[in-house]
């Protein structure tokens, strides 16, 4: 009885603020609402709708498009630099905290920084223009509807790639020393030991770091919304700014929130991809 | 020539690589990391025309007219104190749900604590994007939105499962013969809690106070849905309406980029192992 008084305020904040709004979106995915007031029973016409919508299908396609790039250059960074941070002992904590300073600044800092630097005239084109480099002078990165996507994608990958060095540095830093000495004695070179070493050593962390990026681009929100807010014209516009103008912008909240159901399902269905990938004794 | 064919066979003899070029790679990775921050120093000891004539390199004639205008224009006297606000009350607020939470499922023997273990998992990966809209809705009607305790107990919803599974972990591995002993000397359990377990755990505490300080400091989406008043915006979201009023004055906007981080990155300098330790534990949010 105690206990359970023990852990009254975790229950009571965490079902006012997650649990029940979870629950309530539910219900307010099948109706027809604006956010305040009534909301009108509509059954599956929501659901209808998205299933019909071209912004929601190329908002997803954007959110696939994020995933590809998060699943190769944060991982392949992260991995390179862990994989070369756990050949060292010198200095090795001086770029950990290098690498993880990124992390722990604001997203609007950060955006606002990269927006500097790729000002079309007053960034990084211009300054290698005067050296004679002029293919990057006046190019627009966050205001072209080609490269906006990627460009925005740089800077939260710029944000994000350290703190996946430290996840995969800590796994191989568990990596049994003897297995390395053991493919050496067998005559392997350095990338062979990465591939047959160490990569299986890692596969836990490997395929967690795997789920969380695909998981964290179908929810993407924060670096998007701030510099491009979607644009140009929907080009870089994922499900999670498409969802939140539909409730906040165009007022349509029980559009949203079976949009974000949706979104939901689908993280969800990443995690019981996982779980059965666990339960097939894959030793994740 | 002999010299150097000498010296290579020793090498391979040796099978000990030169690792000159790991830390070539490791320096350029650094300098990708850190270079764009060291610019950021740069524009912002940078008058508007400097910035003009020279984009990104280091300051020729420094100016340091950006900091106080940032500061007046960018209202950092008021958002500052709000974000100061926000982040204290999530960390007290996190330590007390987290730490009694922790506490009775370590050492209470509370009954079903798998099933709770398996409902913070849940909740901590749970996205914003399922209970947004019934969550404006409920604190509208609640009348919290516009108001800072109603984003403080966001905050605390937010980052106290990830902070109880964290702290759980610490108490288990804590010994119990202090707490049985004062149990013998008949206290209660909640003065078991503060006068025993407490002072034995504040590392466990520090960390999550770090974290979710951090977190709560750096909060970009709660912070723009639920507060519109300019005077109780925190950092985050006043940057951002002050960065579009002062549209591409990259000396004004990196002045007032350094204002908001350096705080984080102080703390961050001096308590690096901790943060590193207690955000890759599984604070995988942002």
């Amino acid at each position: 009885m105690t206990a359970w008084l023990f852990m009254l305020p975790l229950i009571v904040v965490n079902v006012l603020v997650i649990l029940g709004p979870s629950v309530a979106t539910i219900y307010f995915s099948f109706t027809d609402w604006s956010g305040i007031g009534s909301a009108d029973w509509v059954g599956l016409q929501n659901y209808t709708e998205i299933v019909a919508d071209a912004d929601f299908w190329s908002a997803l396609m954007h959110n696939l498009i994020w995933t590809a790039i998060f699943l190769t250059f944060p991982v392949g960074m992260g991995l390179l630099g862990a994989f070369l941070l756990s050949q060292i002992t010198r200095f090795q904590m001086v770029f950990r905290v290098l690498y993880f300073i990124p992390y722990v600044i604001a997203s609007v800092v950060n955006a606002a920084l990269w927006q500097n630097i790729l000002d079309p005239t007053r960034g990084i084109g211009s300054v290698l223009a005067t050296v004679g480099i002029p293919y990057l002078d006046g190019v627009s990165f966050f205001g072209s509807e080609r490269l906006a996507l990627p460009a925005v994608a740089f800077v939260d990958n710029w944000h994000w790639w350290g703190f996946v060095v430290l996840l995969f540095l800590t796994a191989l830093q568990s990596v049994d020393k003897e297995l390395y000495e053991a493919a050496k004695m067998d005559g392997a070179n350095r990338w062979q030991q990465f591939i047959n070493v160490t990569i299986p050593g890692i596969r836990a962390t490997l395929v967690f770091v795997v789920l969380m990026t695909i998981i964290g681009s179908l929810l993407v929100f924060d670096y998007i919304y701030i510099i491009t807010q979607g644009g140009p014209a929907g080009a870089s516009e994922v499900v999670g700014t498409l969802m939140y103008k539909e409730a906040f912008a165009r007022f349509e909240a029980g559009y949203a929130a079976a949009m974000g159901l949706g979104l939901s399902f689908m993280s969800g269905l990443v995690i019981l991809v996982f779980l059965y990938l666990r339960r097939r004794e894959w030793e994740i | 020539m002999g010299d150097l064919s000498t010296l290579a066979r020793g090498r391979r003899q040796r099978r000990e690589p030169s690792k000159i070029p790991y830390y070539i790679v490791l320096i350029l990775l650094a300098l990708f990391a850190i270079g764009p921050l060291v610019v950021l120093v740069f524009n912002s000891l940078k008058s508007n025309a400097e910035i003009g004539r020279n984009p990104l390199g280091p300051p020729l004639s420094p100016v340091f007219d950006n900091f106080p205008t940032a500061w007046s224009q960018g209202n950092f006297a008021t958002t500052l104190v709000n974000s100061t606000i926000l982040t204290t009350g999530t960390i007290v607020g996190v330590c007390i749900i987290a730490g009694t939470a922790a506490y009775a499922m370590a050492r209470l023997d509370l009954p079903g604590t798998d099933a709770v273990l398996l409902y913070l998992f849940v909740a901590s990966a749970l996205p914003f994007q399922l209970f947004i809209v019934s969550l404006f809705f409920l604190w509208s009607t609640l009348q919290l939105t516009n108001t800072l305790f109603g984003l403080i107990v966001i905050y605390w919803a937010i980052f106290s499962p990830f902070a109880t599974l964290l702290l759980r972990s610490y108490l288990v591995a804590l010994p119990r013969g202090f707490e049985d002993a004062a149990r013998v000397d008949g206290v209660s359990e909640l003065q078991v809690l503060t006068r025993v377990v407490l002072p034995l755990s504040w590392p466990g505490f520090l960390t999550i106070a770090l974290v979710s300080g951090l977190g709560a400091w750096n909060e970009f989406f709660f912070a723009i849905t639920f507060i519109q008043d300019e005077n109780l915006k925190p950092v985050t979201t006043s940057f951002l309406a002050f960065q579009s009023n002062f549209s591409r004055d990259w000396g004004l906007t990196s002045a007032a980029s350094i204002l908001i981080m350096l705080p984080v990155v102080v703390l961050f300098l001096g308590l690096q192992r901790r943060f590193i330790n207690g955000i890759t534990a599984g604070g995988l949010k942002g």
